[in-house]
């Protein structure tokens, strides 16, 4: 039996290099390991991780992860997708490397851009106004842990009025080193009103090898802002996923959100909005594919705070093998969010009989002038469909294939980055087709 | 071409089909009648390999060979087309890939290599023509948001590219407004070749009117009760099937 979180954890925290960390930082880093070690691991009797065991994480002891490899930028692009020639910033085991990131555009578009470290010795005031606040970890064991553990992280600041068109694209690469590692990366990104502005996160792995990320964004849309995040999840099938994206959102603002999971032994993706000011809309899709023996959870929490507002989300999920999918979609009103108009749907698609799905939408309303639905379905294959393309002459696998392909594309049809849309419909396509031509 | 010998099809428990019998020679074309719930869909679909429906008696002959043998997609591929009654939407996979997959199997079944996407647009170019099609069309997923008209043409456009001896169209009208009824019984005309044989299923006449029988068969009860030429489908447009329905 392995000793408490506190514990164990103690002697990793005492290890960081943590004398450059101004005194609010060290304070904010000492309260959250406080949380993290009174907290410990959530459990199952823990209503947000009833259908999700992190028996697997809270079994190992991880290390800080301290050296970082060497790989090329062409071997990291390879694992990614999207447009080579976005602005990135690449991060190797936890820790920028500033030869690998290309943010020149970005900088010279007005965008401020800067690492973790660097932010907190040139725009202090900044980061102490912003990292954490929207990303609170009190009840959070895994953001309270990222909190006491980041180390290395982005800090992005849209001007207001700054239009953006590329994209950011930050790369989190694990390479062999990683193993037996947790890597906390951290990101901040405040987008003032009027902005508009694209992000990007790959998560990927160079070698199959079993480490820990820990990940946690918080995202701040200001009256009027546009943001588009999109998470591609694409670990190694050994290493354990647990990503946070908490965002809020000014009058008139949209956030969307994409969540693409197919890695990660076990993983598990928090997108929490809270819709702060009238009349803004929150976006949130995702498509997860897993087989063997993978689970891929995703809680999506959207906190109707103003009036007026809308959020629109579909998710779908493609399971095989013994693969194991959560789906829980909260949705909150509160008395004063009138004329909240929300939509929700999650759709699962089961390819073998051993293949398993719990899904909870969950609404909790407790303003009377609004609408609110969900649905939800899982399923098989339509026999019509595939009699469909048989009647044609093809055969039972290129069938089911295509059909397969064609029950995840329309949620792939939501991500507006063409490059990204094109990648990731290419990938699925490979992945259930084994034929590259779309 | 065909022979259908006492051919008995049920849906799960219930018997549709009550002995059929009926031989289709190169170069014919057969219209299908008869009420709602006579049947002739579910012939239709049994000819094709609908899973939905298990013969329980009975023999269906194509080219010599015992067709419910053969599984839907090799029915495809020895020439026995189906155009559906309701075309099944696929949203995610284009036109264009659904056309030159069913097109490429078709070749890989008669050992023949597969033709490059490049090729194959040449090849649309032509077919496209058949029925008047925009070749935008192409790019839109199969059949997702099509309108009545639209998923009927793109049946025909599909028959148009794979050729096949034995089309059977169940109610290809249904829906059409006359000038689109008018383009698909024309499409349908211009794939007529002596080698090649059609099925028309249909609850009214009007469509014979564009395309042609050279025979015309009630179905009522599961069971074929008149056959005659292209002038019974007058006498039922005039009459009626109550006076058929009687003596099923």
């Amino acid at each position: 039996m392995n000793a408490p979180a506190a514990t164990r954890y103690a002697e990793a925290f005492g290890q960081l290099d943590t004398a450059a960390a101004p005194p609010w930082l060290a304070a904010l880093r000492t309260a959250a390991l406080a949380e993290f070690n009174a907290l410990g691991f959530p459990t199952t009797r823990n209503e947000d991780w009833h259908f999700t065991s992190v028996t697997p994480i809270a079994d190992r002891t991880f290390r800080n992860a301290t050296s970082t490899g060497t790989p090329t930028a062409a071997e990291i692009l390879a694992l990614t997708v999207g447009d080579a020639s976005w602005p990135r910033a690449v991060f190797v085991n936890g820790q920028c490397d500033p030869t690998l990131s290309t943010l020149g555009a970005l900088t010279t578009a007005g965008v401020r851009v800067s690492t973790l470290t660097a932010a907190i010795k040139d725009t202090p005031e900044f980061v102490a106004d912003h990292l954490g606040k929207l990303a609170t970890f009190s009840a959070q064991a895994f953001t309270a842990f990222n909190t006491a553990f980041a180390q290395d992280g982005l800090v992005v600041h849209v001007p207001r009025s700054l239009v953006v068109d590329l994209p950011l694209h930050i790369i989190h690469v694990a390479d062999a080193q990683a193993a037996g590692c947790m890597l906390h990366p951290r990101l901040l990104v405040v987008a003032e009103p009027l902005s508009q502005f694209n992000i990007v996160e790959s998560f990927v792995s160079l070698n199959g090898t079993e480490y820990f990320t820990n990940a946690v964004a918080e995202i701040s849309v200001g009256d009027g802002a546009r943001v588009h995040h999109h998470k591609v999840q694409r670990e190694s099938t050994e290493a354990f996923h647990v990503g946070t994206v908490q965002v809020s959102q000014g009058r008139n603002s949209l956030f969307h959100s994409f969540s693409y999971a197919s890695g990660a032994a076990l993983s598990r993706t928090n997108i929490y909005t809270r819709l702060l000011g009238e009349a803004a809309e929150t976006r949130l899709n995702g498509l997860y594919l897993v087989d063997g023996t993978q689970h891929a959870d995703h809680q999506t929490w959207v906190e109707h705070i103003a009036p007026s507002c809308a959020s629109r989300e579909l998710y779908k999920g493609i399971l095989d093998g013994h693969a194991h999918g959560v789906f829980n979609g909260k949705v909150f009103v509160d008395p004063e969010a009138q004329k909240t108009d929300g939509k929700q749907s999650n759709h699962v698609l089961l390819l073998s009989p051993t293949a398993r799905v719990d899904a909870k939408p969950q609404l909790e309303i407790f303003a009377d002038d609004v609408k609110c639905t969900h649905g939800s379905t899982v399923g098989r294959l339509d026999e019509l469909a595939l009699f469909y393309m048989k009647s044609r002459g093809i055969g039972d696998e290129n069938s089911r294939a295509l059909l397969t392909y064609a029950f995840a594309a329309d949620v792939l049809e939501t991500v507006e980055l063409d490059a990204l849309r094109n990648g990731l419909e290419r990938i699925a396509f490979e992945r259930f087709t084994h034929s590259t031509q779309l | 071409m065909l022979t259908i010998d006492n051919l008995h099809a049920n849906a799960g428990d219930k018997a549709i089909l009550k002995g059929i019998s009926l031989t289709v020679n190169a170069g014919e074309v057969h219209a299908i009648m008869g009420p709602n719930g006579s049947g002739k869909s579910t012939l239709a679909q049994v000819i094709a390999g609908h899973p939905g429906f298990e013969v329980t008696k009975g023999s269906i002959t194509y080219v010599g060979q015992d067709l419910l043998e053969m599984d839907p997609e090799v029915r495809a591929q020895q020439g026995v087309f189906l155009a559906f009654q309701y075309p099944v939407e696929i949203p995610g996979v284009t036109n264009a890939y659904f056309l030159r997959s069913a097109y490429n199997e078709l070749r890989k079944a008669h050992g023949k290599e597969e033709m490059d996407p490049m090729e194959f647009l040449d090849l649309m170019e032509q077919k496209l023509k058949v029925v008047d099609m925009d070749p935008a069309m192409l790019q839109r997923s199969v059949n997702a948001g099509f309108s009545g008209g639209e998923k009927k043409r793109n049946e025909i456009l599909q028959m148009a590219v794979l050729e096949p001896k034995l089309a059977i169209l169940d109610e290809t009208d249904s829906g059409l407004d006359i000038d689109a009824l008018r383009v698909v019984a024309g499409g349908v005309n211009a794939l007529k070749r002596p080698d090649n044989a059609t099925i028309v299923v249909t609850h009214y006449q009007r469509l014979l009117n564009h395309i042609v029988p050279d025979f015309v068969h009630v179905l009522a009860g599961g069971k074929i009760v008149k056959s005659g030429g292209k002038e019974l489908a007058l006498e039922l447009e005039a009459k009626g099937y109550d006076w058929l329905v009687g003596t099923a």
